[in-house]
């Protein structure tokens, strides 16, 4: 039914290694409110960067500035720029729905098509931009494997994607940004609303995808951080003032050696 | 309430331990602002049940005679004529008129409503939004003798050069644009009718749509999806439900729709494909016109018409109901 013109793209192709984006001192404001403060953080391709700090700090609003997804939220307004290799997302250079078929993002919340089916979910995203997969049964296995769901749905593909719990049904939102091929894929708390065993799963998942697709992950847990990143940003929002990154570089030294005190106090669970 | 109930089998009563394994009988006692509370309650719900069943008491009472003395040629006549001592008469040519009025009315709301809801809640900028929904709902107080007259007096005028064209050259192909004179036909009132069923249509259509999950909507736009894209994939199948229901809806209101079909036909009573051609009448019309001049049998024969008109649409009305219903279990 759609009338949208049918590129058969070369999705059979290995994706991309992943692009490099670069926040550049990146501002926020909901109305008058500033949230966001002068953000620079470069994501490495082949690398998970970890955004960490209190809640109401920003990182949330800054991972969504990301992908363009800021400015759905009425009144919502930023300066700076987000380069993708190089490039303004924000520019006229790049169309907003190519800029977040790049970016793919993972929300708190999965967030599946409830009625439809498991294998149609995955493939969504391609008809949603117009394209048309050359062979949609070995995207949707390949998407799914790399999503680690294969196993435990490859019996019921044509299920609806609502009866999955809810570890599974995150899992397929994965595949299903991972079926686009993007650059970037940006998670958002993936695992809050998950259990232990699920949690896992998806930290595994993220381990595997590294190589391929430049990983941008905010969470509140510590221990995730230090398991799944290999840089680390801490946001944090003092009284009455916007978010800011007080600290970031290599997971291993924000955690073990960390310059600042209130990165120390933070890491260390002695507030937020 | 007990402050230390008794250990061991609860006890209905003093001294009387309810033992046997069988589904207890439940009394609450209500207190009295309950009681008021509910009786106040059911007695208004209880006003809409007797209203219905006063008014099918009364039509079916009062068509009697007129059934009796018509018989079966009731449903299959197109002429009236019930006060003249043989006159024949029925109900064909009315149910026809308002059955063809009341479709071209829904080829003309369905979509439109469809598309204004969606743009309301999905493309008008913020500030357009609010005054938007308040302008559909000022139309939807318009009262239709308003909408008939700028029908008869502004629209239809204005069209009449194009349904000119429309009638010369595919008169001679099409059927439906065969037409010796144009201007009242059913055409002209199934549109007039559908400006009065949009309001309604498209307020509920936008409160429904405006209830499509959120964070589906934002999935979508993440994939890379247009705000089309997203529509398509999360607000449309979502809404699939209600918006039957509004369509549904908009249908009984331009079924039972009077002053547009009064004031534009005129009036004739046959059954004819040539949706552009003048003349024509429907159930609300016919009884808006004959109810003065009626006489006995003609009164009757008008309640017996209106009966079938009130059978029609709550036929229609249970119909959405079940669409409605079915869709939603859908698409959980």
């Amino acid at each position: 039914m759609t009338a949208d013109t049918q590129v058969t793209d070369t999705t059979d192709a290995p994706g991309p290694a992943g692009g490099t984006l670069d926040a550049v001192g990146v501002s926020a404001w909901f109305g008058q409110r500033k949230v966001l403060e002068q953000v620079d953080i470069v994501m490495n391709s082949g690398e998970v960067t970890a955004l960490i700090g209190p809640s109401g700090c920003g990182k949330s609003t800054f991972l969504r500035i990301l992908n363009r997804m800021h400015e759905l939220v009425p009144a919502a307004t930023l300066a700076g720029s987000v380069l993708l290799d190089g490039e303004d997302v924000y520019g006229t250079a790049l169309a907003l729905t190519e800029v977040r078929r790049r970016i793919g993002m993972v929300f708190q919340k999965p967030n599946p098509f409830p009625a439809m089916s498991i294998a149609d979910n995955v493939t969504a995203g391609l008809k949603l931009t117009g394209r048309r997969p050359a062979d949609r049964e070995a995207l949707v296995e390949e998407c799914l494997r790399r999503a680690s769901l294969w196993d435990e749905v490859r019996g019921r593909l044509t299920a609806p994607a609502g009866g999955l719990s809810g570890g599974q049904q995150q899992r397929l939102c994965i595949a299903r940004s991972l079926a686009v091929r993007p650059d970037v894929l940006l998670m958002d708390e993936p695992c809050s609303a998950l259990d232990p065993t699920s949690t896992r799963r998806v930290e595994e998942t993220i381990g595997e995808l590294k190589e391929q697709v430049t990983i941008v992950i905010v969470t509140h847990n510590m221990q995730q951080a230090q398991r799944v990143s290999q840089r680390c940003a801490f946001f944090l929002a003092e009284e009455d003032s916007p978010g800011r990154v007080v600290e970031q570089g290599p997971t291993e030294q924000v955690f073990q050696h960390p310059e600042d005190p209130r990165t120390a106090d933070y890491v260390n669970g002695r507030f937020g | 309430m007990d402050r230390n109930p008794p250990r061991g089998p609860i006890r209905e009563g003093p001294g009387t331990p309810v033992t046997t394994e069988t589904p207890r009988t439940i009394t609450a006692r209500l207190s009295r602002g309950d009681r008021v509370y509910r009786a106040v309650t059911t007695s208004a719900a209880a006003t809409v049940l007797v209203t219905i069943v006063l008014i099918t008491v009364f039509l079916v009472l009062t068509a009697i005679p007129a059934i009796q003395r018509a018989g079966w040629s009731f449903f299959t006549t197109t002429a009236w004529n019930p006060d003249e001592p043989s006159g024949r008469f029925g109900i064909a040519a009315m149910m026809y008129g308002t059955a063809v009025t009341g479709l071209i009315a829904m080829v003309f709301t369905v979509p439109i409503s469809i598309a204004t809801a969606v743009f309301i809640n999905e493309y008008a900028p913020r500030a357009l939004k609010g005054g938007l929904t308040t302008a559909v709902e000022v139309m939807a107080a318009i009262p239709s003798i308003i909408f008939a007259g700028w029908g008869l007096h502004v629209l239809i005028p204005f069209l009449d050069p194009m349904e000119k064209w429309a009638v010369d050259h595919l008169g001679g192909v099409f059927f439906v644009f065969e037409a010796r004179e144009i201007g009242s036909s059913f055409f002209n009132v199934g549109l007039v009718i559908s400006l009065m069923a949009i309001p309604i249509t498209t307020s509920i259509m936008r409160a429904v749509l405006a209830q499509a999950p959120r964070h589906e909507c934002e999935g979508a736009l993440a994939l890379g999806a247009t705000r089309w894209g997203m529509v398509r994939t999360v607000v449309l199948p979502f809404g699939r439900g209600g918006m039957i229901g509004a369509s549904m809806l908009g249908l009984g209101r331009a079924l039972g729709e009077t002053m547009a079909a009064t004031l534009i036909f005129s009036f004739a009573f046959e059954i004819k494909p040539r949706l552009f051609e003048n003349g024509g009448v429907t159930i609300a019309s016919g009884i808006a016109i004959y109810f003065k001049e009626s006489r006995e049998l003609g009164l009757s024969a008008l309640m017996a018409a209106g009966a079938a008109l009130f059978l029609v649409t709550f036929m229609i009305n249970l119909l959405a109901a079940r669409v409605v219903d079915r869709a939603e279990r859908a698409a959980r």
